[in-house]
């Protein structure tokens, strides 16, 4: 470290004297989705503007994390810029693992980006990351099995169960249509993305208000015996094993009626040269049980700088480029509009073109606009966030939920039993951490 | 052969051992033909997948997005140096053991091969803090000291268990005729010990091309082998069969194609002392 | 023999060797020891302090921590079983007269160059994926309910993965030693009118003894630590379905970031995995010698 950093301080020292900025190599960890490959294939046109080049490390979402938070962690330096979410950005930026992005330019219009986006980006008041795209939830359906089976698009939030009763009148799997995909695949970010919401619809919540678990509560178990059943009745085979991408991949090829999932696969799914299904998918609310209230999640992909990398001015640099309203224009004009990275500006919805190619454009806004992440459940809770729970230890006891309910799913063990496991495990934690004394 | 071998049993042998090896190089076989077809096509039933037309668009499409080149040269210099590298530590060590064995011998040499019960995952993290303070994240020569280390037991083994077939005898008539220690590894040990040194290389250089922990993890942009190249295949993106075909045949091309030409060599001396 | 010279210069030849595999050893275990008894978590900065035997006792009541030592043990057994077994069938039959020996032995050795994390993708996604796999078609294609792998038997699954990349190095271990057995005694046993199956068991099973345990050695070795399999498949589950120590090590250093627990279970598995190896070396330390 120490001949790097004095090396680097040197160069500072060089690029101060001669006015001319180096060019600079940044390395630049993201997730393999779809959108930050298109990042990828249009970078070189930041690096030609300004003279520096990117080095690119592409890694599917765990490894992506696992490698990330190692790096920052032990102040590795290895990553300039990162690709985080809405989860490690409020967290790490109040550890001071992060760059502040407050100063990135009047041209950037802060104000232009939405204010839960915003709001969730944030700790202490300050932004540490600056979203790439936004996401909540809602429910994919293929109009063309929906009218065949004499299905009205619902009009209000439906409840789980008349959801339900629609799942098994499109359900055709001798024809290879299933009646609905939803995420199987264990992990906080995957199973427990769609189970969270779902929860907390039934009325469930992970903490009460003294932080001890409650996930054998009815309302817990009301939630998942009913996802397990739906699942087992009307999923796809495999279901245990499918995530967010599997599952697109599914939908897109035609093989589900109905999925709940994240709006920003709507891009995707409408964009006909991805997907079979462009011209026969429409959406409506992710539905309610109890309560609507933590229906729809909300999430983000930012990007955020590390306090250990030493070319903090450049990579704010790039992170403005790529999250600008330019960058969405650039996007809009060479890859098609609808595959714009949506959910973060104001600007983008107000874009006529986007509107024209996007038909899922204005009940996005609305879903993350509504999407509230201080008040998830019908009971009060301590913490904030939908589908996880914004506290360093929810990762841990995000991911072994998400293991036992996939298990259950799977038919591994009981419902009762994996709930059961949960608690028992999310108490350890808890005890662990010192919320419990 | 002395016994007559009728043509009927050995078709029969021939059908057989064919058929199974068959099954068992099938994988790769798949892969490498999926890897030639489109997205769509890749992911239909096996006899619409053999009758659809060719193509090389997935090779582009994985090429565009990380430069197969850099990840390869990566991986060449990694396990070529970490071979090399552990081989000079090695031979020495395992000369030393075969020759002048001592009471302790056999439990150094177990003692070594414990070390590779380690389980990297459980030291990741300290390993990480002496890389950052050396400043050698993200380098392939970090890389090629962590994978020597991985490796070396297993090459002081193979090397031992060679060196022990060679009668002292000769040993001893080099020395009668002046041949110092060094000359006397160097000259006469070393060429006699040549194919066990061949098998020992190749087998280190497929350890060290497939390590998949310390290769992603000890690694950024600079550094990352193949492993790491193949690591952003691991979930799909929608159709994904085609390209996750052609990126693991890119990958595993070059080991693969260095074991067909090197596999005599490789069963010869793939023996670790079994064969007396 | 040896003189006093010769055996010091002996010890400067391997004390290159000792000292880095020493290092190698004592730096991160003794960090390792270190934390294990620290309250040290990665994603939650601030001091950390000594609480004894705290992470062990954490990581001991883990309630995977059972399902971790049975997975372990029965992917490691399962695995030695098969390959062993189907090594030396293959061996066999390799080792029979046959045309195009050389393109066959090169089939069967194949899957042993192809890199764990691809042979974990490829597996499955192309053949064990219920709705596009390979065997999901096939299955369909004969009128069959697709065998959903990785929820229905994830461990099986497992070991069948790990086998088919293990079983060529078996195999050739196996056939070197066969080749190296003498041809006239199994010949004059022939003509004594031995049984193909009294042959094999009298004559070539105890030529092969000392290949067969050098291949459960080496495998061990490097079964006790499969994880890049585990991580592109299944993530441990479902449930605990898959979980082997070494993956368990893993949720709890690098999931949960827990560098003390991790540690503390980093500590058990190398103290397991001696005493394997004690067990092992005994083992093969009689059957190198013999």
């Amino acid at each position: 470290m120490n001949l790097k950093s004095a090396l680097c301080a040197v160069s500072a020292l060089v690029s101060v004297t001669a006015t001319a900025a180096m060019a600079e190599e940044l390395t630049i960890a993201t997730v393999n989705n779809a959108d930050m490959i298109i990042m990828q294939k249009l970078s070189p046109k930041w690096e030609e503007a300004t003279g520096n080049t990117l080095n690119w490390v592409v890694l599917e979402e765990n490894v992506l994390r696992q490698r990330v938070t190692t790096d920052i962690a032990t102040k590795g330096g290895s990553f300039d810029v990162i690709t985080i979410g809405a989860y490690e950005a409020p967290i790490w930026g109040a550890q001071d693992w992060l760059v502040a992005l407050d100063d990135l330019g009047d041209d950037y219009d802060y104000e232009d980006i939405f204010e839960p986006v915003r709001n969730g980006l944030s700790a202490n008041g300050k932004l540490y990351a600056v979203p790439f795209y936004a996401e909540s939830s809602f429910t994919f359906y293929r109009t063309d099995l929906f009218e065949a089976a004499g299905i009205e698009k619902p009009t209000e939030q439906i409840t789980y169960d008349q959801f339900g009763e629609i799942v098994a009148k499109v359900h055709d799997p001798d024809n290879g249509i299933y009646g609905t995909c939803q995420r199987g695949k264990a992990g906080w970010g995957e199973n427990m993305a769609f189970v969270g919401p779902m929860v907390n619809a039934f009325g469930g919540r992970w903490f009460d208000e003294e932080w001890n678990p409650t996930i054998d509560s009815p309302e817990w178990h009301n939630a998942i015996n009913y996802y397990v059943d739906l699942m087992n009745n009307y999923g796809p085979p495999g279901a245990s094993s499918n995530g967010h991408n599997e599952n697109r991949a599914l939908f897109a090829d035609g093989k589900c009626a109905t999925w709940v999932d994240a709006t920003s696969a709507a891009g995707y799914i409408f964009n006909p040269n991805e997907s079979t299904v462009a011209d026969k998918t429409d959406f409506f609310q992710a539905p309610k049980q109890e309560t609507s209230n933590g229906t729809g999640w909300f999430w983000a992909w930012a990007l955020g700088i590390p306090t250990s990398s030493t070319k903090v001015d450049v990579a704010k640099d790039f992170v403005a480029w790529a999250t600008s309203k330019e960058y969405i224009e650039l996007v809009g004009e060479s890859e098609g509009w609808v595959a714009a990275p949506p959910g973060t500006r104001t600007s983008t919805y107000e874009n006529e073109a986007y509107l024209e190619a996007a038909p899922f454009a204005k009940t996005v806004e609305t879903s993350i606009l509504a999407a509230d992440p201080s008040n998830p459940t019908r009971d009060p809770v301590p913490y904030t966030g939908i589908q996880f729970v914004a506290i360093p230890e929810f990762q841990g006891i995000g991911n072994y939920v998400g293991q036992q309910v996939s298990a259950a799913l799977a038919g591994q063990q009981s419902v009762d039993q994996a709930l059961a496991n949960s608690q028992q495990f999310a108490v350890r934690e808890m005890t662990k951490a010192g919320y419990i004394k | 052969m002395a016994r007559a071998v009728n043509t009927s049993r050995k078709s029969l042998n021939t059908a057989i051992a064919a058929t199974l090896g068959l099954i068992m190089f099938f994988p790769v076989l798949w892969i490498l033909i999926l890897s030639f077809k489109s997205e769509i096509d890749a992911v239909r039933s096996p006899w619409q997948v053999l009758t659809a037309g060719w193509t090389m668009e997935s090779y582009g499409a994985v090429q565009e997005r990380s430069d197969y080149f850099k990840h390869f040269m990566n991986s060449v210099t990694i396990s070529l140096g970490s071979t090399f590298l552990g081989l000079l530590i090695a031979i020495p060590a395992a000369w030393a053991m075969a020759f002048v064995p001592a009471k302790r011998t056999k439990d150094v040499l177990m003692w070594m091969l414990s070390t590779k019960m380690l389980p990297p995952v459980g030291v990741l993290v300290p390993i990480y803090l002496i890389f950052r303070n050396l400043g050698i994240l993200d380098t392939r020569s970090g890389l090629v000291i962590v994978l020597m280390l991985m490796n070396l037991p297993i090459i002081i083994w193979m090397l031992y268990t060679y060196f022990r077939e060679i009668p002292g005898e000769i040993l001893e008539a080099a020395r009668m005729d002046g041949a110092s220690l060094r000359e006397e590894v160097l000259y006469v040990l070393t060429p006699m010990a040549i194919p066990g040194m061949a098998s020992t290389v190749l087998l280190n250089i497929i350890l060290s091309w497939n390590e998949a922990f310390w290769t992603l993890n000890l690694t950024a942009a600079q550094a990352a082998p193949l492993t790491a190249f193949i690591a952003s295949y691991s979930s799909p993106e929608g159709l994904f069969y085609a390209k996750l075909s052609a990126a693991s045949i890119m990958a595993i091309a070059p080991i693969l194609i260095m074991g067909w030409f090197s596999q005599k060599q490789l069963v010869r001396g793939l023996t670790f002392g079994a064969v007396k | 023999m040896a003189t006093k010279a010769s055996r010091a210069a002996a010890r400067l030849m391997i004390a290159p060797s000792v000292i880095l595999l020493l290092g190698w050893m004592i730096v991160p275990l003794s960090m390792t020891l270190y934390f294990s008894f620290l309250r040290y978590n990665l994603i939650m900065p601030g001091d950390n302090p000594f609480v004894g035997w705290e992470n062990y006792y954490w990581f001991v009541t883990d309630p995977s921590f059972k399902a971790a030592m049975v997975n372990t043990l029965l992917l490691v057994g399962g695995v030695l079983f098969i390959t062993v077994v189907g090594g030396t069938l293959f061996a066999l039959l390799l080792d029979q007269p046959m045309w195009g020996q050389g393109i066959i032995r090169i089939m069967v050795i194949s899957p042993f160059f192809v890199m764990p994390t691809v042979s974990g993708l490829v597996w499955k996604n192309m053949f064990m994926n219920p709705v596009n796999g390979i065997f999901g078609h096939l299955a369909k294609g004969m009128g069959f309910e697709p065998i959903d792998f990785f929820s229905e038997i994830p461990l099986l699954s497992i070991i069948g993965i790990v086998s088919w990349q293990w079983l060529p190095f078996a195999t050739l271990i196996l056939l070197t030693a066969l080749q190296s057995l003498d041809s006239e005694q199994l010949e004059a046993s022939e003509m004594d009118g031995a049984s193909w199956i009294s042959r094999f068991w009298f004559i070539m099973l105890p030529h092969l003894a000392r290949a067969i345990t050098v291949v459960v050695l080496i495998q061990t070795i490097f079964l006790l630590s499969i994880f890049a399999e585990i991580l592109v498949t299944t993530n441990g589950g479902p449930g605990t379905a898959t979980t082997n120590l070494t993956y368990l090590i893993y949720v709890s250093s690098l999931l949960q970031f827990d560098v003390g627990m991790g540690s503390a279970g980093g500590v058990i598995a190398i103290i397991l995995a001696n005493i394997v190896a004690i067990f092992l070396m005994r083992m093969i330390g009689k059957n190198l010698d013999a």
